[in-house]
């Protein structure tokens, strides 16, 4: 580097050091020492009560298991919007879409506390539907499933269809497909549920201080990561290359398979990274709604408070720790698909998606 | 569309609703009374504060990283992002012992009678970790970009060092600077799992606004929490809407 540095651009030599040993002792003091501090805490009485602090404590290890449960389930879901959603904005001009891609941004900008609260509102013993889903709960859940299956088959459709070229006489016979394929499965999963008895009936359902909630309240904090990452990759390629396809004979499903996912490969291994590893520190959301009850709805960052708040700081800095090495692996993973990516890809797709 | 509205736009209707409930007597009770009013200047001091060390961290860190190479390079550069990647909770819990009388840092600092754990202090610092990634990156690929040729013209028309920077590539940077100062500062208002350990949550010392809301939220007064919660709000839409004119107009001008 240094050598294509102009000679306009190159300072003093004791700035350039000097400038460098500040911005070095601002990152030790800041990033590098708390990071070493969790481990030598953590590992302070020894490897053998260390692993007890991680594994022994049932209460420890549930919240292990708790946050292993949400995020992927948080994770997968976000994929899946995301991928649509930024198909969406990319290859179609509907009303609303610059609202959609405003409304992608603003989890960030909300407080997680406030997240969780609103979530509390609706879903709460007090709130808006909590009452009815406290008394009834799984009654609705067979109409929620097929419901959510229908319009996943008609969103299907509908993409599938609109990406075979162009031919008019075909449109009104494949609208009447569409919505004659998504009441069917509507019926059909339905019926299967129904059938099955799938849902317990007349149990309440609990979603505040409950799993469900945390999902939740985890979906909503990190459902921008993906979706801001797919963007600006999507937007880049343009949808040449899939008409191509298309054009050569491809049929939908393989133009998704084999071109589409390629292309934004890394895009979104990028931001599953990222939001992975938001959604197993949330904190301020799930602290919300979880309840804290102990050994039920305590994700790994709520035990490291309360084992905080009760003093016991090996226990909690053996948790932290264990979220401190997924963090470090998070960054590694990061700076490798970054290389990757960088090398794949012109420069420009990664710009705005390295901001956050 | 719809999971989004499902899973943003009805949560926030039902916030406001909830709010709109509550009458404009109980509303303005609940968030203007002596202990939200000391919540919302630290929350407000605190985020200004961290926001602007972090406007000058960023920038130097930027700078060194662009324009310098040294050996550790690369690790620094990755761990600028850390505090995006480490759980806050990991953060806060970090900083808390860090700084206490037989901490680490807290061994040298209380002796000179900075007390950083359970202080303001400490809430600040746990701010500027927070948003640190946030004013870096912003201002570092705008660095990247400034043509080494404005320099050149600059210096060989006279200018010093110092004359081109503040002349040159001041001016260029400055957009990136301010949201990179916006959004740290938008970061920090509503930062709540690091803050929780590290404050110690005195009422009219050192509690901030998210606590002041788990805390109404621990008493089951949701009208009153919620009340908080629209304010916090109101607060970030106009921080989002900020941000997206400063980047728009911080791209139209690097171009």
């Amino acid at each position: 580097m240094q050598s294509e540095r102009r000679q306009a651009q190159s300072d003093p030599v004791w700035m350039k050091w000097g400038l460098t040993a500040t911005a070095t002792g601002v990152i030790a003091v800041l990033v590098l020492i708390p990071v070493i501090n969790v481990f030598a805490e953590a590992l302070s009485g020894g490897i053998g009560v260390y692993w007890r602090n991680l594994f022994a404590d049932p209460e420890t290890r549930h919240s292990i298991y708790l946050t292993l449960t949400v995020a992927p389930i948080a994770v997968v879901a976000n994929i899946i919007f995301a991928i649509a959603a930024s198909w969406a904005i990319v290859h179609f001009e509907f009303p609303g879409r610059t609202l959609l891609t405003a409304l992608i941004d603003l989890p960030f900008s909300v407080s997680p506390v406030v997240a969780g609260l609103m979530f509390v509102l609706i879903f709460g013993l007090q709130g808006y539907l909590g009452k009815f889903l406290r008394r009834d709960g799984y009654s609705i859940m067979p109409y929620i499933m097929a419901g959510i299956a229908a319009v996943a088959v008609i969103a299907i459709h509908s993409i599938m269809q609109h990406r075979q070229l162009p031919s008019a006489n075909r449109k009104s016979h494949s609208c009447v497909i569409v919505v004659l394929s998504g009441v069917a499965t509507f019926a059909a999963v339905l019926i299967i549920q129904l059938y099955f008895h799938i849902w317990p009936e007349h149990q309440s359902l609990k979603i505040i201080f409950a799993t469900p909630g945390l999902v939740l309240a985890t979906m909503f904090v990190t459902f921008p990561f993906v979706a801001r990452e797919l963007i600006p990759v999507m937007e880049a390629i343009g949808p040449e290359e899939e008409l191509a396809a298309l054009s050569l004979g491809a049929s939908g499903w393989q133009t998704f398979w084999r071109v589409t996912i390629p292309n934004i490969k890394w895009g979104l291994i990028y931001g599953v990274i990222l939001c992975n590893a938001r959604a197993v520190g949330e904190f301020g959301a799930v602290y919300v709604v979880s309840g804290h009850i102990e050994g039920k709805t305590d994700t790994m960052p709520l035990r490291i408070e309360k084992l905080f708040q009760e003093y016991n700081l090996p226990g909690s800095f053996a948790v932290a720790s264990a979220l401190t090495l997924l963090a470090l692996l998070t960054l590694a993973a990061k700076t490798l698909v970054e290389r990757k990516a960088h090398a794949i890809h012109t420069r420009g797709a990664h710009t705005r998606g390295g901001i956050r | 569309m719809f999971y989004l509205s499902v899973l943003v736009l009805l949560p926030i209707m039902a916030c406001f609703f909830k709010a709109s409930t509550l009458s404009w007597n109980e509303f303005w009770s609940a968030v203007w009374t002596e202990r939200t009013r000391a919540a919302y200047s630290l929350t407000f001091g605190a985020s200004l504060v961290a926001a602007f060390v972090n406007l000058f961290l960023g920038l130097l860190i930027a700078w060194v990283l662009v324009r310098y190479s040294f050996p550790g390079k690369r690790i620094m550069d990755s761990l600028v992002d850390l505090p995006l990647a480490l759980p806050t909770a990991v953060g806060g819990l970090v900083y808390a012992s860090l700084y206490v009388p037989n901490g680490w840092l807290g061994r040298f600092l209380v002796p000179l009678g900075i007390q950083a754990a359970y202080s303001r202090l400490g809430i600040v610092l746990v701010l500027i970790f927070v948003g640190l990634p946030f004013a870096v990156r912003t201002v570092q690929p705008i660095l990247e970009e400034i043509d080494p040729e404005t320099e050149e013209a600059s210096s060989s028309l006279g200018a010093t060092r110092w004359q081109s920077f503040r002349r040159v590539i001041f001016p260029a940077l400055l957009p990136a600077l301010i949201t990179g100062f916006a959004l740290s500062f938008a970061r920090s208002i509503g930062e709540y799992g690091s803050v929780v350990f590290v404050s110690g949550n005195m009422p009219y010392k050192t509690e901030i606004a998210p606590i002041l809301i788990v805390a109404r939220l621990e008493e089951f007064a949701y009208g009153e929490a919620t009340a908080i919660a629209v304010v916090l709000l109101v607060i970030s839409f106009s921080m989002l809407v900020l941000i997206n004119r400063l980047v728009r107009w911080s791209r139209r001008y690097a171009i």
